[in-house]
């Protein structure tokens, strides 16, 4: 990991500058946090009237469930493929976007306000689009020979959660991709272009290697994102089936926990998932830093 | 245990004087005690819900009632659940039938109806509620738990224009199963319909219905009702005869899946389907939208498992009085005045032909057909009659499991997978048995803390 | 640039651009349809214009079925939200990412750590011990407790300090040469320069604010509480005749502010961009 060489002096002032945030995830992280784990430990009815503890049972049970091992695969491809799909999509058109030409501040309008859609209406959307009956896409699907019915084709099912998944997070991605591009100097590239440089070979010597910290904070918030963000879209649109080719991990808690009640088995995955995430960091920052990239 | 207590008292305490000026509720016209309501009725029936509390806060002077919308019947009982916890539960919370095991269990939390009855002197007679409807929110002995709110039931809707263009007759609907799969074919070959058959809710009604109007236990210990060991067994031959009969019709092109829970409903409207199954509350919805004739009919039955049908199993919600630390005797007297007040014939058959779900009190149901609401709406009793169809048993009044939302699921999983071909009718139902037992295993482990 | 290339990145960008206005427009042409049009399965691709006037209707008049009142204050709530969660997000980390970046303090990257690695789960997966929490602090019920709980924000912070470190060393020394103390270097130096950054985060996090709907369901209990997100929700029923035309018209309305936003806020990406040509 990249240190500045320069730095103030002192450490009252940053610890005092640090205090709001440390306070908020004291309050609101590490406290829940605490209360998660402990709930993990305990077998209770969920009005807390009786809490018994029972040690690891509940982790016990969600490693030998193999259902649960199978969301986890299943989790994985899902955020791969949320994450490419959406960066990919994103830094193309942000390119495009940043390029000189006319009329790009409408195209960036246009590709940003998107992302103000609440996921409740884009559940809906894709539900107009994709239903198998009364969707808008089916009827042209069917002319190519694709009998579509995601809700008992599972890969049809995993690819609608996955578009739906990542077309909500492409103009987020964008944004940044955009401000990203934009803070680099435009002397740079223009040398490049003096040098004679294509515009495919100046994006991959100058553009991506220039665009590393905001790719490498972008994969990180994708990889957050599909992984735990994307249950509503996937609650409206398949409910984690057809059998449970859509359950993902995120689903699985929400449901245990908001729809079952059943909050030991929730907690213990909520504790599993914070575990995860952690080792996904830390897994991210050893990988960028071997690379060398100003991460 | 004593943290959270702590913690609830001192919710408690600073609650009030935590409300920013501009962030408190309204001044009220008359400083009236509130009473919180939460419920789960969004769109047209969370109208009613408000009009019913208007009405009771226009009878009498003492109480506001409050209606407040928290979300799914999920997020409502989460809600009530997390409030609870904190020691600022509401008054009163709709739960949707399947959580009714849940709430059983949940002891000082909640006054139960013949509690609340005991403690104000306020009586309610159980006698005076559909049977169908009482039976499922009651204990064993009879006295009721919860107070009937919301109740609908399965039936059948039938498109009357594609019946007609099948060669059939919409007035004379198939009775029996066998029945339905050859209108269900007719409507596919001589309609060309593009669903011939669907369903919503997939588990209320193609299993747990089916087991009520065939007299089939779904699990032991009637149903769960009297005790929590009870060991799920829809796994039985008619219950696999009948998945069998699904998944040949999908085979055939006669049956839709149209997903889980009410995800059927998105089809039936579109006029291109000929039979769908689904809650009996759905006709407020279909008359506005529907541009075709279509019906309400009986539940089919299958004469080689019982010769004929019993009463059909209730959905819906009702409502559970919840306890707060502080809650004073006059607040549970102004709660049980209002289900006294809900449970009058003019305000249940009110409420009733507001929203399409059925009268939950017998005298309800004859002031609505005393004022001839069946006969200008005909088929808006198709409901009734099927609820009061036979005597009700000890396999038709309802099931009494823990974590109920859970195992439907579970069994629509496993349904689906046999849809897609990758397991037979009895593998399904096996499996959805094994893991449903599971479940319910657990649910008994942390009742018994 | 060339004319056939041009016309190639015109023709992708406006593909782009379609696969996202597209979805919206059929909401905008649903909600002037008749109620029970989509439950029909009926898509229109033009606006009936005897419909245009739902909108004033859900705004001012009698509002969305099941919400008894216009729109109009739930958009206030949710406006009033949004803004106070994307500047107190804002404040926050642009602040713990300064320290962070900036100083050498004892147990410096445990801070970091903390923030980040605690702070990716959101609220829905810990949503009654959380709720807990925020009922013993008394919380329950007022704006503080619909916003605080959302304002510690991990990738907020990571993205300053990421912006920060990439800040040019010589940037800084020069400022200290000028005399310049660590306050001074935030205002006049370091929040300039990232402009563009704090614009991108500041749409985002509007959003988000905007956007939430558990929270604001579980914590707030008046219907004076409100917020249009939740309002929509309530609109739309599982077992209700859901009427499509107004949670869609609704669904338009509640996308106007965040729109607003973003088109100020463009101003700053573009002043981004000049200000790194310098």
């Amino acid at each position: 990991m990249s240190e500045r060489r320069t730095i103030f002096p002192g450490w009252r002032l940053p610890l005092l500058l640090l205090a709001p945030q440390l306070l908020l995830t004291a309050l609101f992280f590490l406290w829940p946090a605490a209360g998660a784990i402990e709930a993990s430990l305990m077998r209770g009815d969920p009005f807390g009237l009786s809490a018994r503890f029972v040690g690891l049972d509940n982790f016990t049970e969600l490693f030998t469930d193999p259902l649960y091992l199978a969301a986890v695969g299943r989790t994985l491809l899902f955020c791969g493929a949320v994450s490419l799909l959406s960066l990919g999509l994103a830094l193309v058109l942000a390119v495009l976007a940043d390029s000189a030409i006319r009329g790009r501040a409408f195209y960036r309008t246009a590709l940003i306000w998107p992302y103000a859609v609440a996921p409740v209406i884009a559940a809906v959307v894709w539900i107009l689009l994709l239903h198998p009956q009364i969707g808008a896409l089916p009827p042209l699907l069917s002319r190519l020979g694709i009998v579509w019915d995601y809700r008992l084709d599972g890969t049809q099912a995993m690819i609608t959660v996955i578009l739906a998944s990542a077309w909500k997070q492409v103009s987020y991605n964008f944004i940044f991709f955009l401000a990203g591009l934009q803070s680099i100097p435009a002397a740079i590239v223009e040398a490049a272009r003096m040098d004679g440089a294509g515009p495919l070979r100046r994006f991959w010597t100058i553009l991506f290697p220039l665009l590393a910290p905001t790719t490498g904070f972008l994969v990180t918030v994708n990889i957050a994102y599909s992984a735990f963000e994307t249950f509503g879209t996937i609650e409206a649109l398949t409910q984690g089936g057809p059998a449970q080719a859509t359950q993902t991990l995120v689903v699985k808690v929400y449901r245990d926990g908001v729809v079952n009640l059943d909050l030991g088995a929730s907690s213990a995955q909520s504790v599993v998932l914070m575990a995860g995430v952690m080792l996904l960091t830390l897994l991210q920052f050893r990988l960028l830093r071997r690379r060398g990239d100003a991460i | 245990m004593n943290r959270r207590h702590l913690l609830a008292g001192a919710a408690a305490l600073t609650a009030a004087a935590a409300l920013p000026a501009a962030f408190a509720a309204p001044a009220r016209a008359q400083d009236r005690p509130v009473v919180t309501f939460w419920h789960a009725m969004s769109g047209p029936l969370g109208e009613e819900v408000k009009k019913v509390c208007d009405a009771f806060n226009a009878a009498q002077s003492a109480v506001t009632v409050a209606p407040v919308f928290k979300g799914t019947y999920g997020e409502t009982m989460t809600a009530a659940i997390a409030a609870f916890r904190a020691g600022q539960a509401p008054h009163l919370v709709q739960v949707f039938e399947v959580g009714t095991g849940s709430m059983l269990g949940a002891g000082p939390a909640v006054r139960q109806v013949w509690q609340l009855a005991q403690e104000t002197g306020i009586a309610f007679d159980p006698a005076a509620y559909m049977p169908a409807v009482r039976s499922y929110y009651s204990l064993p002995d009879g006295s009721m738990a919860a107070m009937p709110f919301n109740s609908s039931t399965p039936v059948m809707w039938l498109n009357a224009d594609l019946f007609e263009r099948a060669g059939l007759d919409p007035a004379a609907p198939p009775a029996t199963w066998q029945e339905v799969a050859a209108a269900a074919d007719a409507l596919k070959t001589k309609a060309s319909a593009k669903v011939a058959m669907t369903t919503a809710w997939p588990t209320w009604v193609m299993m747990e219905n089916f087991g009520a109007l065939h007299d089939l236990p779904y699990a032991t210990k009637a149903n769960g009702f009297e005790g929590l060991d009870a060991e799920l067994v829809f796994n039985a031959p008619p219950y696999v005869a009948q998945i069998q009969r699904l998944l040949d019709m999908a085979k055939a092109g006669t049956f839709t899946y149209g997903g889980r829970g009410a995800a059927g409903d998105q089809i039936f409207p579109v006029g291109e389907t000929g039979l769908s199954f689904n809650s009996s509350a759905v006709r407020a919805a279909f008359s506005r939208d529907a541009k075709f004739r279509f019906a309400a009919a009986l539940l089919p039955y299958d004469p080689s498992v019982r010769a004929s049908p019993n009463n059909s199993i209730i959905g819906g919600a009702s409502l559970w009085t919840m306890t707060a630390p502080r809650r004073t005797p006059a607040e549970y007297k102004a709660v049980a005045d209002f289900l006294k007040f809900i449970s009058q014939p003019d305000s249940d058959a009110r409420w009733s032909k507001a929203t399409g779900y059925v009268p939950v009190t017998l005298a309800g149901a004859g002031l609505s057909l005393a004022q001839g609401y069946y006969a200008r709406t005909p088929g808006a009793d198709i409901a009734i009659r099927q609820l009061n169809r036979g005597a009700v048993t000890e396999n038709s009044k309802g099931l009494r499991l823990g974590r109920l939302p859970e195992i439907r699921t579970i069994i629509e999983e496993e349904f689906e997978a046999a849809l897609q071909g990758r397991q037979g009718a009895q593998a399904a139902l096996d499996s959805a048995v094994a893991r449903g037992n599971k479940v319910l295993r657990e649910f008994e482990k942390s009742m018994r803390g | 640039m060339t004319g056939g290339r041009g016309l190639l990145v015109h023709a992708m960008l406006a593909l782009g651009a379609a696969l996202f206005l597209l979805p919206v427009w059929l909401v905008f042409c649903a909600a002037t349809q008749d109620v029970g049009a989509i439950n029909r399965g009926e898509i229109a691709l033009l606006p009936r214009r005897d419909g245009l006037s739902i909108f004033g209707d859900v705004l001012f008049g009698s509002g969305p079925a099941g919400a008894d009142r216009p729109v109009w204050p739930m958009l206030a709530l949710s406006f009033a939200m949004a803004l106070a969660i994307a500047a107190g997000k804002i404040v926050v980390s642009v602040l713990s990412a300064y320290a962070v970046a900036f100083f050498r303090f004892p147990l410096r990257m445990v801070c970091f750590w903390v923030i980040f690695a605690t702070l990716m789960l959101p609220v829905e997966v810990r949503i009654i011990p959380t709720f807990e929490v925020v009922a013993g602090l008394g919380l329950i019920n007022s704006f503080g407790g619909l916003v605080v709980p959302l304002l510690a924000s991990a990738t907020a912070t990571l993205l300053f300090r990421q912006a920060f470190l990439a800040v040019p060393d010589e940037l800084m020394e020069a400022a200290r040469m000028d005399g310049a103390g660590p306050w001074r270097f935030l205002t006049d130096i370091l929040i300039p320069t990232s402009a563009a950054n704090i614009a991108a985060l500041f749409v985002i996090l509007f959003v988000y604010g905007w956007n939430q709907y558990l929270w604001p369901l579980l914590v707030a209990t008046h219907p004076a509480q409100e917020t249009i997100v939740v309002g929509i929700v309530k609109m739309i029923g599982t077992e209700s005749a859901t009427e499509w035309n107004r949670v869609m018209a609704a669904a338009m309305l509640a996308l106007l502010p965040p729109v607003l936003v973003v088109l100020a806020m463009q101003r700053w990406f573009v002043k981004g961009l000049t200000d790194g040509e310098k």
